[in-house]
């Protein structure tokens, strides 16, 4: 199921559309601020909520990623912090309405704003903090630019600060709930080089966060082959069901990696191959990959980039 | 002769900030998975006129050329820019100067950079100087200046005009260590040589090229510069090119050039780069025969 259908091939009406901060796919949620989010229940005790294919805009909080819950008999995880201190605690208002339980940890699942700049507002709750050994030093690295640029759309208050992981997760992890047990799998580089996954002991879903893209074009800021090694790993655990970082809030895992790899492979070998033949990276950036274009929405704002990306991974091989 | 390039102002948080209040809002994340993109604002640069775009290449222009003239070309060389670059940090830049045999060296400025002088290149007669292409850092909406020596002296300049901004400031990797791994590591490739015609070179330096804009977390501190200044490539007994550079070039630098064809011998790359550091690597150059 793609979300792409029908839409135009010209690409200079959606690129302009896109840089006037609007976003075609999206544009019924325009103006909503993150309360007009619903909630989808995927699993027993699982609350998601689809954030959209878009990119971050004042009137959206950068509540673009897949962020949720999951409840225990005893506390409560937080699967994804959120875009930013305002979607986070969107998310912390979403919890309370729903359960009583206290929250105990909550889950950066790689540097990426998107994903860990809510953290700062579940401080109160006094949670676990829960991320890759390699995250700490990301966020050394990115944490302040990251919030500077959010702070210039947001501003200050809404962007939310810098939260450092209290659980450095080495290589795995279980965390208890409270009848169930959440598995925590830190990955090689990849998606980013700090990305975590977890499966969840009593629905089986996994939640592979942005190792996995569905309708969202995949943006790759780790390394390319990396990534196509820790989808084998993700495989290999043998889950029916998903929740993505970007997507739909559950999908059938097989077939969205499927998806995901077919993209990722076709990155790997025609970037291989233009590296071979000499092609140069601007010739390759225009031509690495077009069969994919209709497949992913924002291909034309983020395809380019992978391509750079990937030719700057594999030109050194 | 190879100028002095112009440094970064010497207070750099000074610096910094000032670029940071230059850039108002519509700053992309250079290298998160997903970029921000504000509403329908521009970037400061954007809204800049011709005048002041004018104004500040005068201004620079004065502090590298002194008051010798430039004259506007069409002919004498071409820079090919993406218009809209897709990473700010890695934006692939093509100079090319069809009459080559008139070109002595060539000059690359970044107008709107924190430093704009990026890129001086001096051809020897190992070279064909028909074509070069750099990988560059982009920092604001900027003018992109290629300013061409010609044998006799002469200076001649073109532009193109790059939207652009964060290059400079832009963290690179996860970690400046693991940008560290492997630096001085080099590749020169060829490619597929015919009798008669120059040959197409890419070398690779494997180099953070840290901006001094980088800014670590911890430390609040912002990693020093560290970054090539200068790449000399010679050919047996000729030179073949000398770069002299600066942090406005991408990590990693890539240079492609081309080699007279009938060449002999061992191709010798020295780069060095500001803190002292020094990388010398021989390669074997592809021998079309006739």
């Amino acid at each position: 199921m793609r979300a792409v259908a029908g839409r135009s091939r010209g690409g200079t009406t959606r690129r302009g559309a896109l840089f006037g901060g609007l976003c075609l796919c999206c544009l019924p949620t325009l103006g909503r601020s993150a309360e007009g989010f619903a909630m989808d229940e995927v699993g027993p005790g699982i609350f998601i909520r689809r954030g959209p294919d878009a990119e971050a805009t004042p009137e959206n909080n950068d509540a673009i990623a897949n962020t949720g819950f999951i409840v225990g008999e005893r506390s409560v995880l937080v699967t994804e912090s959120g875009g930013s201190r305002a979607d986070g605690a969107w998310l912390r208002a979403e919890i309370g309405r729903r359960t009583d339980k206290p929250i105990s940890h909550v889950m950066l699942t790689h540097v990426h704003p998107d994903h860990c700049f809510g953290a700062a507002a579940f401080a109160e709750d006094k949670p676990v903090y829960v991320g890759h050994h390699a995250l700490r030093a990301a966020l050394d690295a990115r944490g302040e630019y990251y919030r500077g640029r959010l702070a210039e759309i947001l501003g200050a208050d809404r962007a939310g600060s810098v939260v450092y992981p209290t659980l450095e997760v080495a290589d795995g992890a279980d965390i208890d709930l409270g009848g169930r047990v959440l598995r925590v799998t830190a990955h090689g580089v990849a998606h980013t080089n700090c990305d975590l996954s977890m499966r969840d002991s009593a629905s089986g879903i996994l939640f592979p966060a942005d190792l996995l893209f569905v309708t969202r074009i995949p943006s790759l800021d780790g390394s390319l082959v990396g990534w196509l090694k820790e989808a084998e790993v993700l495989k290999a655990m043998g889950a029916a069901k998903a929740v993505p970082g970007h997507g739909p809030t559950l999908v059938d895992f097989a077939p969205a990696m499927d998806d995901l790899t077919r993209y990722l492979t076709t990155l790997r070998d025609e970037t291989r191959k233009a590296v071979a033949a000499d092609v140069p990276i601007e010739k390759a950036i225009q031509t690495v990959g077009r069969a994919e274009r209709d497949r992913w929405v924002l291909f034309d704002t983020y395809h380019g980039r992978n391509v750079t990306q990937a030719f700057k991974e594999l030109e050194w091989e | 002769m190879i100028r002095p390039l112009a440094k970064p102002v010497a207070n750099r948080t000074v610096l910094f900030r000032s670029i940071l209040a230059a850039l108002t809002l519509a700053v992309p994340l250079a290298t998160a998975g997903a970029a921000l993109v504000p509403g329908p604002v521009h970037a400061a640069g954007a809204s800049d006129d011709e005048a002041e775009r004018l104004a500040r290449w005068k201004e620079i222009q004065k502090s590298i050329f002194g008051d010798k003239t430039i004259t506007a070309t069409d002919s004498l060389v071409k820079v090919d820019a993406p218009v809209r670059a897709l990473d700010a940090s890695l934006v692939p830049i093509t100079l090319t100067m069809p009459e080559k045999d008139r070109v002595a060296a060539v000059h690359l400025i970044i107008d709107d950079n924190p430093s704009p002088y990026a890129a001086h290149i001096a051809f020897g007669p190992g070279a064909d100087a028909g074509e070069i292409k750099l990988r560059v850092r982009v920092n604001n909406y900027t003018n992109i200046h290629a300013v061409v020596e010609t044998r006799d002296g002469q200076l001649f300049e073109t532009t193109k005009f790059v939207k652009a901004s964060g290059g400079c400031s832009a963290p690179m990797g996860m970690s400046d260590e693991e940008a560290m791994k492997g630096m001085g590591d080099m590749k020169l490739k060829f490619a597929e040589a015919q009798p008669g015609r120059p040959v197409e070179a890419t070398l690779m330096i494997r180099h953070p090229n840290f901006s001094g804009m980088q800014m670590n977390q911890v430390t609040r501190d912002y990693t020093p510069a560290r970054y090539i200044n200068k790449v000399a490539i010679t050919r047996g007994d000729k030179t073949v090119l000398t770069l002299d550079g600066d942090i406005s070039i991408s990590s990693n630098p890539v240079i492609n050039f081309g080699l007279q064809p009938g060449g002999q011998g061992p191709i010798k790359v020295v780069a060095s780069d500001n803190q002292n550091g020094r990388w010398e690597h021989s390669f074997t150059a592809p021998s079309a025969t006739n």
